[in-house]
């Protein structure tokens, strides 16, 4: 397969790494905020995994205090600039939002959370949140994805020391390696780790990864408490023929390589590219692709848009980026230069083919079928349904040891419950510390 | 379709939507443009004896919502300060151009006869239809002992109504100020010199906002200000009070008056016209809007005329008079209650929040299919009307009176009252 996008370049986005949504402007935010009701007991707050106090929040931009907007938000979700720009608002907080009862158009929480996180994070000189008395105890955090950053921040305000282990080169997780560049424009999640260190008493490793030179045991014995903040390190494979050839890859590792690659230099994409699957990250693959310059972009999902992990608004934007979506459709084989098909249907809940097949030429595939906790090194710890084990308290079945974001199985694999996660178990592992 | 012409103190108009004394009505070029664009009668930027005053620079100060929208405007400006007599020629050339408008011209002067009857022997020259005198502005003319240090003395009231009264054929309509204890007061001398009508009201005194920076008065002139005129949709209140304490007070019941103060729809309008006023003057909304809006405040009280069965204006001007009484008039026995239309409720849980915190807790909540239910606790309630005007939703709290059959008792005879008067028609 030859890689050689096609699509026009006056046919391109300007940069295809800018913001697919841009930041509001004052007089938007302005206009926007004062659409907040300043609810009672609010619907749209109950609906965040991190529990924001978004009228609050929003009426403070409506009156001027931009600081005291970023401060509400930031001290329940840390990650609220990230969040901000990619939560799937639609489905949490704008879903519940009762200006849609009259008028079907929520407040636009999750670009005033932005509106009001950017101005904090790019202008205060000083961490908005001080750390306590230093308590003398050590915490190990593995990953400094948004669970391990939201546990390792908690700590550390709370006069903990602690030290991130990273197996990567850059802290940030998902959100430096994970979502797609026009969500994360100009570089955010570098700017945003470098705030969430700012509060002091953390540390950062790279390049330790669990199973290398680091151990479980070793970090139970060396420090107070251990929080794991894994991830999902692995990718579901589609275990059809063809799955090995130049030009198939994982959706995961397509857009960590736009990311990664030196502004001015975006990685090729190929004429025709077919991505398999429907959550999030397919989306993103696929725009992502669209916006590099590929000709056609076909998503291809094996059951019907109802059952997409990706909600309905980030389909339709996917269509209107230009990428077409099939639905009822499973990956058959993927041969010189295209990829076959069966058609499916869905029999009483259950998925079945219909032996018709189609084949799409393609000369990139990219493969977005979920993925799954890579449990090496992670001895002694019970798991559950694929995914570590813990309680209410984040605590997992070995002492000392907690865990959190979406390598456990509280909710939704996104970053907000990351976040929250993260929180939750900082406090869990804050009270088993003092007490 | 409802007659909208309109007659005070003799002066016709085609319609009761008259331009204040103010910016708008400064000069020819504005006067013009606001004949054009509908309006039925100007009242001409308050004119002075010459030299004509000098204004300063930054003028305005403004209190605005959270969206920026004006609730009030307050300004520091002076009276005219165009020569007298560009003032005058300009007025002859528009009165020729639309004779069917309404051309009244304001004037202050000095605590002096002569100053007053010149003017007002001056205007009368021009074909002008009547005259308002300036008894109100509440800053920096009446550092000078004009405006509302006139306005602010009933006895000067009288003195200066009479003179121009004395000099003059034409109806003086006399501009009250809202800066006195007592409207009342002002009104009754006007009344006893002889004013044809009385309008108000002119601008409420205040300190509009603080530059937090300079730490100074808006508007700030080189890092100081002054207390200044308010007007805008926040005085409202205000002036129909004072409408209707002069129209429904036996000594001024039947003085006509031109209402001023905040009328920014033909809501407002028609809520001076019930309340005993026989035209509007507009300021503020056409500051902040242009002329245009006329269109609407003629269109649409117009169209409320009509469903509501008025002809004419003289059948809507003061309907609502007889029924401003005192609190000692009003029935003890009465009493309504809040219910809450759950089919329009969005569920933004502020009336309950209000009333728990702020009011008597008579808003309950249960969780109802995916959202919460609000109920009113009628036990509870004393029907204060919050709820209802905090929902977001139009009609979705709505005050129903509870049939209770009990007889109109006032509070001198209501048996709670430990000073009750013992009643001497006890049937
Ligand atoms: C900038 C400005 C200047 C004014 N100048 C005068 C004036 O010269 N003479 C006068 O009688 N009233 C003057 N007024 C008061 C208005 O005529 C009117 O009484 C007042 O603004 C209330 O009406 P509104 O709420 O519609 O503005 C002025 C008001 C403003 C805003
Ligand atoms: S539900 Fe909507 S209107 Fe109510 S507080 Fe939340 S954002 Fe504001
Ligand atoms: S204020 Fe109105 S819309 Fe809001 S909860 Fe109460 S009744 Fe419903
Ligand atoms: S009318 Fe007043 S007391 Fe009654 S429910 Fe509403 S806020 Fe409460």
């Amino acid at each position: 397969m030859t890689l050689i996008a096609t699509l026009p370049t006056e046919d391109r986005p300007a940069s295809p790494y800018a913001d697919l949504t841009p930041p509001m402007t004052p007089v938007q935010a302005l206009a926007e905020s004062n659409r907040c009701l300043f609810c009672y007991d609010a619907p749209c707050v109950r609906a965040c995994p991190t529990g924001i106090d978004i009228p609050a929040f929003i009426r403070s931009i409506a009156t001027g205090n931009l600081k005291g907007a970023a401060t509400t938000i930031l001290s329940e979700n840390i990650m609220g600039g990230t969040c901000g720009r990619v939560c799937p608002t639609e489905t949490l907080c704008e879903q519940s939002c009762v200006r849609n009862r009259a008028e079907d158009r929520p407040v636009a929480i999750g670009r005033l959370q932005r509106h009001a996180t950017d101005r904090l994070i790019d202008g205060e000189p000083a961490h908005p949140f001080p750390r306590a008395a230093s308590t003398g105890k050590r915490v190990a955090v593995v990953g400094s994805g948004p669970a391990g950053l939201s546990c390792a921040h908690r700590l550390a305000t709370l006069g903990h020391d602690v030290t991130v282990f990273e197996a990567k080169p850059k802290s940030g997780g998902l959100n430096e390696y994970g979502l797609a560049p026009y969500k994360m424009a100009d570089d955010f999640a570098q700017r945003e780790v470098a705030f969430i260190l700012g509060v002091g008493g953390i540390t950062v490793e790279h390049g330790r990864r669990l199973g290398a030179d680091l151990s479980l045991e070793a970090l139970r014995r060396d420090f107070d408490a251990v929080f794991l903040g894994l991830g999902l390190g692995g990718n579901n494979r589609l275990n059809i023929p063809g799955e090995e050839r130049a030009g198939v890859e994982d959706a995961t590792a397509f857009i960590e390589r736009v990311r990664q690659a030196p502004p001015g230099q975006p990685p090729a994409v190929g004429r025709s590219v077919v991505v398999i699957g429907g959550g999030n990250t397919a989306i993103d693959a696929a725009i992502q692709a669209k916006r590099l310059g590929a000709e056609d972009v076909t998503l291809v999902y094996r059951r019907g848009r109802a059952q997409m992990g990706a909600t309905p608004w980030e389909q339709e934007l996917a269509q209107t980026e230009g990428v077409v979506l099939k639905t009822f459709a499973a990956p058959k084989d993927i041969g010189a230069d295209g990829i076959t098909f069966e058609r499916t249907r869905l029999v009483d809940g259950t998925l079945a083919g219909t032996g018709e097949t189609f084949t799409l030429q393609a000369d990139m595939v990219l493969k977005a079928v979920g993925q799954k906790l890579s449990a090496e090194a992670l001895d002694g710890l019970q798991l559950a349904g694929g995914k570590i084990a813990v309680d209410d308290a984040y605590r997992t079945t070995l002492a000392k040891v907690w865990a959190g974001g979406d390598c456990v199985g509280s909710g939704e694999d996104l970053t907000v419950q990351s976040v929250q996660d993260g929180k939750l178990a900082a406090l869990s592992i804050h009270s088993h510390l003092s007490a | 379709m409802a007659d909208l012409s309109s007659t005070i103190a003799g002066i016709r108009s085609p319609n009761p939507f008259w331009l204040a004394s103010a910016p708008p009505t400064d000069k020819l070029t504005n006067v013009v443009r606001a004949f054009k664009a509908g309006w039925g009668g100007v009242v001409w930027k308050t004119l002075g004896e010459d030299p004509p005053v000098v204004n300063v620079s930054s003028r305005y100060g403004a209190h605005l919502d959270t969206d920026r929208r004006l609730i009030g405007l307050n300004n520091i400006e002076l009276i005219s300060d165009r020569p007298l007599d560009v003032n005058l020629q300009e007025i002859i050339q528009v009165k020729r151009d639309f004779p069917d408008r309404a051309m009244v011209v304001s004037l202050m002067a000095r605590m002096a006869e002569e100053a007053w009857a010149g003017l007002a022997r001056k205007v009368e020259a021009t074909g002008a239809d009547g005259l308002e005198l300036n008894l109100g502005c509440p800053h920096g003319m009446c550092e000078r002992g004009m405006g509302s240090a006139i306005g602010q003395v009933p006895e000067m009231v009288e003195q200066v109504t009479r003179w121009v009264k004395n000099a003059t054929r034409m109806p003086v309509i006399v501009k009250l100020t809202p800066n006195i204890t007592n409207i009342l007061w002002s009104a009754e001398a006007a009344k006893r010199a002889g004013a044809d009508a009385v309008s108000l009201i002119n601008t409420v005194n205040s300190i509009v906002a603080v530059d937090l920076d300079s730490m100074a008065p808006t508007p700030v002139v080189d890092g100081k200000g002054s207390h200044g005129g308010y007007c805008g949709p926040a005085v409202k209140p205000i002036a129909l009070n004072m409408v209707a304490e002069i129209a429904r007070n036996p000594d001024t019941r039947g003085l006509p008056i031109s209402g001023i103060g905040g009328v920014t729809t033909w809501r407002d309008a028609a809520e001076f016209l019930a309340l005993g006023a026989t035209n509007v003057q507009v300021c503020t909304a056409a500051m902040t809007y242009g002329f245009k809006i006329v269109e609407d405040m003629i269109g649409g009280l117009s169209n409320w005329m009509d469903e509501k069965g008025y002809q004419t204006l003289d059948q809507l001007s003061g309907r609502a008079v007889c029924n401003v009484v005192n609190w000692n008039d009003l029935n003890m026995n009465f009493s309504t209650k809040a219910v809450i239309d759950p089919a329009l409720c969005i569920d933004c849980g502020r009336c309950h929040i209000v009333c728990e915190d702020t009011s008597h807790q008579a808003i309950r909540i249960d969780q109802g299919e995916g959202r919460r239910v609000f109920t009113v606790v009628n036990e509870e309630c004393v029907g204060c009307n919050l709820c209802s005007h905090i929902c977001p939703v139009p009609d979705c709290i709505t005050m129903v009176p509870e049939q209770n059959n009990l007889p109109y008792v006032t509070w001198p005879n209501d048996a709670r009252n430990p000073m009750r008067v013992p009643e001497a028609a006890a049937e």
